[in-house]
């Protein structure tokens, strides 16, 4: 058995900063385990600007992105075509390569695995299976890395900001977006998104859509929607069901690190640790989902945890005061606060609601409101929680909720 | 080439039909229109091996299920396929269910399946103990089982082949004429001269007879919808666990498959869908419920996959195998959800029909044994052994090498759900977004479906 100080499990953004963090702090014994053939995660395929200006102050493409992120964590050793296929107690990693099963193990591990939209199976949609189904991340990889033109004409469903990756990565193809389809009564991404779909892409934008079917075989041949005017068919030869992401969690679901059902992700305290202390975690593992800057940032603070837990700076929890999500608190991570709290935290208090809403944002231990503050809340947006671990010190169960809400 | 017999048909049923000629010396070809076998009702089901104890006492259909059994049993090892054993558990959950209890068991004694006992609920959840409470008793079937429902079929194929039969795909029978004592066969790939004709058809069974004579059955497809729920939920379910069934339906079944997943379904729909059938969300909402209620911590559990089969069912029950000794013909129809099961059994009596009306059969005394490569998550799978190469898809942990080997060989992959049935590549929770560029590199210019145009340099 090979051991290594840390282990870092995902080479995407997350992975890459904490690995080049460790390094900066003078942790020598890192390594990245990789399962795809190159490092960079996501970004790899997401051919458009839009990433690195808080990272590397340029704008860059996806792919230099991931390329900038690579170089930066040089010195580390990257092992790629590396899946790792069970995380055990004691900071032990199953992993298989090329060459066959080994097992490793490593005084801390981060897990960094990342984010994926759910296919269209999981939502259940109605229709045929024909080819010609993507999701956004399945359409850049074929676009970006098979250089493949998959389809000719394409529905985009969902509105949330990945959407509007696909449509870049369809105009890149050559691929007319003839629609984007969002289910609730407005686009989800923020900023002018409607306007800039209709405008740039010449797709037309409708809400309050829902997919009723799927049509054709053995490829697609068109979506049957409903909407406020009615039904139609939109004929495509694409559909690309976009957003809806999950964590790749795949690995902690039959470990013996708790998982938090309503982000899907670990249970995580400020710290990044997992539930058993040996494991951390950042990125977009922890929920879905954030920019990758937010995923490089979570890397970089979740190293320092790390490098601060291997050398005695970080003490075990005494106790914890957990957080429940409530009402239209989607999900909200890290879900516990470690105490004592003698360091400068590593993830902040993040979540989401489940729809628009104004109220007052809350954390109640029992009767006892801890901290609020009157909000506007939108869906897939970043909420941050300003609440520390020292108001809560003695406060064993906090309920965050939206208290007097009036759905917007 | 001059072939003894045209098999119409490359579902289960059709290729092992093929496989128990071939090895008798007979010079058979079969004919699937769809691009790759098990284009059809074998494509999706359920995957059990049904010891016949439910099946009507003294009917072919059990005589059929016994036989194709064993012979499964029998073979299995040297063709590589698995046997997943579970047992299936009749479950009651009212009094009037549990009063039918009693009635199943002295059946299944009658169709010989004399292993079968009752358990008491103290002895059910305890070999069930994520069984949702409230259940009055079981029927025990020690020996239903699950396999693989695809690797099955396509070892099948493969025999058939190392022992000099032609399997042609994209070859879709137009119609036929009777000269003589021969078939003229119009296909999609030209005519075909052949003495004897099998009906394999399955889903167009009624269509391909009316080319022998006026069908004396049409096919009233019944489609299953079925969900699969992700392998995480393996530990939950041991047995196959069975409701107590009514006059229209077995109803829904939760169980685990061969890939390290849990299955329940079917629906029992009767549609006019023969192709491409289609799922419903509220159907697989109701399963995934129905599941969740009988397992209630299949709702810490996702659902990976979804998938519709149809049953090619006729207006009765029985299977309908017959040979019409004066055409040349042998129909093999309303092969309506035993057919996985029964093929093997099938086979031989339809070989039986053959020799007794139309020639002679010299069984081999050298088979060719024909391993197909390991899907079942039981046993050891490629990944796991020495130097396995690149891993694929990591959802199902398929390697290069398994890849290039499907879409390799006496009998490639002829489309994107075959390559995916031989391997399981994309199959798993996430479907191919990580895992659907790199297949669609390796497959490319291979696969007829599969997006193949450059993009512009």
């Amino acid at each position: 058995m090979s051991t290594h100080e840390v282990i870092i499990v995902g080479g995407g953004p997350a992975g890459l900063a904490a690995a080049t963090e460790l390094r900066r702090l003078g942790i020598r014994d890192v390594v990245v385990l990789e399962r795809e053939q190159q490092a960079g995660g996501v970004p790899r395929h997401c051919g458009h600007p839009g990433f690195g200006w808080r990272e590397f102050r340029r704008i860059l493409s996806g792919p230099a992105y991931a390329e900038r992120l690579v170089a930066s964590a040089a010195g580390v050793p990257v092992r790629t075509g590396t899946t790792v296929t069970a995380i055990e107690p004691g900071g032990v990693v199953q992993t298989v390569t090329p060459k066959g099963r080994e097992t490793l193990r490593a005084a801390r591990v981060l897990l960094a695995t990342g984010t994926r939209e759910t296919p269209r199976s999981a939502q259940l949609v109605s229709g045929t299976r024909p080819s010609g189904v993507f999701n956004t991340g399945s359409l850049q990889q074929l676009v970006y890395l098979a250089k493949v033109k998959p389809c000719t004409r394409a529905v985009v469903v969902g509105s949330e900001l990945v959407a509007f990756s696909s449509l870049l990565t369809l105009r890149h193809a050559g691929i007319r977006a003839v629609a984007l389809l969002e289910e609730s009564d407005t686009v989800l991404a923020p900023g002018p998104a409607r306007l800039a779909a209709s405008v740039l892409f010449g797709t037309q934008v409708i809400t309050s859509a829902r997919v009723l079917a799927v049509q054709g075989s053995p490829r697609v041949t068109g979506v049957e929607i409903e909407h406020p005017g009615g039904r139609e068919i939109i004929a495509c030869d694409g559909v690309v069901f976009s957003g809806r992401f999950v964590p790749e969690a795949a690995i902690l679901r039959t470990s013996h690190l708790q998982v938090d059902p309503r982000s899907g992700g670990p249970v995580v305290d400020q710290y990044a640790r997992t539930t058993d202390s040996l494991f951390f975690a950042a990125g977009n593992l922890l929920r879905p989902v954030e920019a990758s800057w937010t995923a490089w940032t979570e890397g970089r603070a979740a190293a320092r945890a790390i490098a601060a837990s291997l050398r005695g700076n970080l003490p075990e929890a005494q106790h914890h005061t957990h957080l429940e999500a409530r009402g239209a608190i989607r999900w909200i991570s890290p879900q516990r606060l470690a105490h004592p709290a003698p360091l400068p935290v590593a993830l902040p208090l993040n979540l989401r609601v489940t729809h628009p809403l104004r109220g007052r944002l809350r954390v109640m231990a029992g009767t006892t409101e801890l901290w609020s503050e009157r909000r506007r809340l939108l869906p897939e947006r970043r909420v941050l929680l300003p609440l520390s671990a020292e108001q809560a010190t003695s406060v064993a169960e906090a309920v965050i909720d939206v208290a007097d809400p009036v759905a917007l | 080439m001059k072939f003894d017999v045209a098999i119409i048909g490359g579902g289960v049923v059709g290729l092992a039909i093929l496989r128990r000629l071939a090895l008798g010396g007979v010079s058979a070809v079969l004919l699937e229109k769809g691009a790759d076998i098990l284009s059809g009702a074998s494509k999706g089901n359920s995957a059990l091996l049904h010891t016949g104890f439910d099946a009507p006492p003294g009917s072919l259909e059990l005589a059929c299920m016994r036989a194709g059994y064993a012979e499964y049993l029998e073979i299995r090892e040297r063709l590589n396929l698995p046997l997943v054993v579970t047992g299936g558990l009749v479950v009651a959950w009212n009094d009037a269910e549990a009063a039918q209890l009693p009635a199943i068991l002295a059946q299944a004694h009658r169709n010989g399946v004399t292993d079968a006992v009752k358990l008491d609920p103290a002895t059910l959840y305890s070999r069930e103990p994520h069984l949702a409470p409230g259940a009055l008793g079981a029927v025990l079937v020690p020996g239903e089982h699950v396999i693989d429902a695809w690797s099955a079929p396509l070892a099948y194929a493969l025999q058939a082949l190392a022992h000099g039969a032609s399997i042609r795909r994209g070859c879709e029978v137009l119609g036929g004429e009777r000269r003589g004592d021969v078939w003229m066969l119009a296909t999609s790939q030209g005519e075909l001269r052949v003495p004897v004709v099998i009906n394999g058809a399955g889903l167009y069974g009624d269509r391909v007879e009316g080319i022998a004579r006026t069908p004396p059955f049409s096919i009233r497809p019944r489609k299953g919808q079925f969900v699969v729920f992700d392998k995480t939920a393996w530990p939950l379910v041991n047995a196959i666990v069975l409701p107590v069934p009514t006059e229209r339906t077995k109803g829904v079944l939760v169980c685990r498959t061969a890939y390290g997943n849990v299955l329940a379904g079917p629906t029992a729909e009767e549609v006019d869908e023969r192709e491409a059938p289609t799922v419903d969300q509220a159907a697989l909402e109701a399963l995934v419920q129905k599941a969740r209620a009988l397992v209630p911590a299949l709702a810490g559990h996702g659902v990976n996959a979804v998938y519709a089969g149809l049953r090619p069912a006729t207006e009765s029950k029985e299977y309908r195998i017959e040979a019409l000794a004066d055409r040349g013909w042998i129909t093999v129809a309303g092969i309506r959800s035993t057919g996985l099961t029964g093929s093997l059994g099938i086979a031989s009596h339809v070989a039986a029909l053959y020799a007794r009306d139309f020639g002679s059969l010299r069984e081999t005394s050298a088979p060719i044994w024909t391993p197909v490569p390991n899907l079942c998550e039981t046993r050891e799978r490629p990944w796991q052994a020495a130097d396995p190469g690149e891993i694929v898809c990591h959802c199902e942990m398929v390697t290069r090498h398994e890849i290039d080997a499907a879409l390799s060989g006496p009998l490639p992959a002829g489309d994107l759900g075959g390559l995916k049935r031989r391997t399981r590549c994309m199959m798993g929770r996430c479907q191919g977004f990580y895992c659907s560029w790199r297949v669609t590199q390796l497959a490319s210019g291979r696969l007829a479906d599969l997006p193949a145009e450059p993009l512009p340099a």
